[in-house]
């Protein structure tokens, strides 16, 4: 602070932290309060608002209880409401979605760090980097437009005699879940790359030599390696699964709602904020939660992360 | 078996560009299909009906002004506001330091849903209507974290010594960061605002809840593509692509150039090497 002080003077300094105090309090804390305290009102016509029934009450939380429907995971049936029901599968999905790009992305970034000439480096990034500049919005409609009904994948399929009707992919989690990972495969992909990047190629070659299986070398040396980069894909993956809205959203699928897409109805639909704001709340809780047991199971910090 | 692993790779690497831009090509193929839905197959013949259409398309052209007035304005604010975070950040220690450091990385990892509600509800009490103002708002609280991080990685590279060695010969404190700090940053400057204005094209989340009855861009094709879809959205997918393959070439191409301009100097810095060595 006195070396702030001494650098830049009285004017700058204070510059500096009025930015960052309008930043992080104007536009990051106070709003997520804001969030937190709209979440116990009730809903309430204008004049009825700071009147004699607008007190604080847990029921906009309770909301996401009722509507009891029959669940099945993994063939174990039982009752649970609607809501909980949307909340658990997109968790769930968003796990399934982190781990399929890191199965994609895993050996792609072992090939462009390890074996690959670094002189094709640029152009071969430049090539994965235009499909992550086309907006994510157009991305998620190409697959839409693939998918549908008469779309090209089951024309493809019935000319090559693999199936002999129409199949109706868009339907259940899958087709969230295949847009998913095409939208965020590249989340995963650089940070896996950065971390890869930096490991010896001498320690390969030392475990190759003293008689390691390739599998060995991956499992022992390698993917120890990678931690801080797998952690970082992970985070990033899961968050943006989760919380995307867009994808969910475009792709339309009737029986895979996404719980971003139960608070847009809330909000948008039924115009009731404060319930809006509980079940924003909710996400926000789960979020902090997974982050904070990611960075514990990798033994990572924010800044890993951030990288 | 050395060469089929490198074979493998290859394969993969082909596989996977294939994978990702396959999708984008069906979507631009589609554009020119005279099918009134957007679909390569059937196919119904060759027509441009769709880009005049997109022409027409009033909407479109003000969705457009919007999206791009947003990004401004978000660039304008996060980087001075990112900048000023990250030199806040680069002069504390210990553990208020780790405190500001998390609160400024936390919003990338906030969902946008949780931030354009918060920013809504926020902004309503001070009876601060739904808008693109807002819009811009909401996207600067986590751009801003993006401009941090690029300019705080610049700072470590920062010799603090030539501030130092300023104010001894006697500059003010603005000219220490007019004429020393700022010329070293503007790399990561640079960079930031890019990033920033990429960023805000591309949100969705925080606008939707936000924007009250504006059109961005993403908001624009996404009430398209939810309603009624022709192939005009495949027709402005295409011209999006285009842009950014000819930005991309660019990229490319001068990159090689410098790539060529730096291994000729280095050649000729070894021929004057070997020439030295064979004069001696």
């Amino acid at each position: 602070m006195n070396d702030l002080l001494r650098r830049y003077g009285k004017g700058l300094t204070w510059t500096f932290i009025g930015l960052t105090f309008f930043w992080l309090i104007i536009l990051v804390v106070l709003p997520d309060f804001k969030l937190l305290e709209s979440s116990f009102r009730p809903y309430l016509p204008v004049k009825e608002i700071g009147g004699p029934k607008d007190v604080y009450t847990f029921n906009n939380y309770l909301q996401i209880f009722g509507n009891e429907v029959d669940f099945n995971f993994f063939g174990l049936h039982f009752p649970l409401a609607a809501r909980v029901k949307v909340f658990v599968l997109t968790i769930f999905y968003s796990g399934v979605v982190t781990l399929i790009t890191f199965i994609l992305a895993y050996p792609l970034s072992f090939y462009l760090a390890k074996v690959v000439s670094p002189k094709s480096l640029p152009t071969l990034f430049l090539l994965l980097f235009v499909p992550l500049w086309v907006s994510e919005v157009l991305r998620s409609f190409a697959w839409y437009i693939i998918l549908t009904l008469k779309g090209p994948l089951n024309v493809f399929l019935m000319t090559i005699g693999v199936i002999s009707e129409e199949i109706r992919w868009i339907d259940g989690y899958s087709p969230v879940v295949v847009t998913l990972v095409y939208a965020y495969v590249l989340f995963m992909l650089f940070p896996l790359y950065n971390a890869m990047q930096s490991l010896d190629s001498n320690q390969i070659e030392a475990a190759d030599d003293l008689g390691a299986p390739w599998w060995r070398t991956h499992w022992r040396v390698i993917l120890p390696h990678c931690k801080p980069g797998i952690a970082s894909g992970a985070v990033m993956v899961f968050m943006l699964s989760a919380g995307s809205l867009l994808v969910p959203a475009i792709i339309n699928s009737t029986t895979g709602n996404w719980f971003t897409q139960t608070i847009q109805g809330i909000m948008l639909e039924g115009q009731d904020w404060n319930a809006g704001a509980a079940f924003a709340f909710m996400l926000l809780l789960f979020c902090t939660i997974a982050v904070s047991v990611a960075m514990r199971v990798f033994r990572v910090s924010l800044s890993d992360i951030a990288k | 078996m050395q060469f089929n692993r490198k074979f493998l790779g290859h394969l993969y690497m082909v596989l996977f560009l294939v994978y990702l831009l396959v999708p984008l090509a069906v979507m631009s193929g589609a554009a020119f299909n005279a099918s009134k839905l957007p679909t390569v197959i059937p196919w119904k013949g060759f027509t441009d009906q769709w880009f005049i259409a997109l022409y027409n398309d009033n909407r479109i052209w003000i969705a457009v002004r919007n999206t791009i007035v947003v990004a401004l304005a978000v660039v304008v604010i996060a980087v001075p506001v990112g900048t000023a975070g990250a030199i806040l950040v680069n002069s504390i220690s210990g553990r208020v330091r780790a405190i500001l450091y998390g609160m400024m990385v936390a919003p990338i990892l906030v969902p946008g849903v949780v931030i354009g509600i918060s920013t809504l509800l926020f902004w309503h009490q001070f009876s601060v209507g739904s808008g693109l103002h807002l819009s811009v708002l909401g996207q600067v609280s986590y751009i801003a974290s993006f401009v941090m991080l690029l300019v705080l990685a610049r700072l470590q590279s920062f010799d603090q010594g030539l501030e130092e060695a300023a104010l001894d010969l006697g500059a003010s404190h603005g000219q220490v960061m007019r004429r020393i700090l700022l010329p070293h940053l503007y790399p990561a400057l640079g960079a930031g605002a890019a990033i920033s204005f990429f960023q805000s094209i591309e949100n969705f989340n925080v606008t939707l809840f936000t924007r009250g009855g504006a059109d961005t861009l993403t908001v624009y094709v996404f009430s398209k593509v939810r309603s009624g879809i022709t192939p005009t959205i495949n027709a402005l997918a295409l011209l999006l692509i285009l842009v950014t393959l000819v930005l991309a070439v660019i990229y490319e191409v001068n990159r090689r150039r410098k790539a060529r301009i730096e291994a000729a100097r280095e050649a000729e810095g070894r021929r004057a090497e070997d020439a030295e060595l064979v004069a001696s």
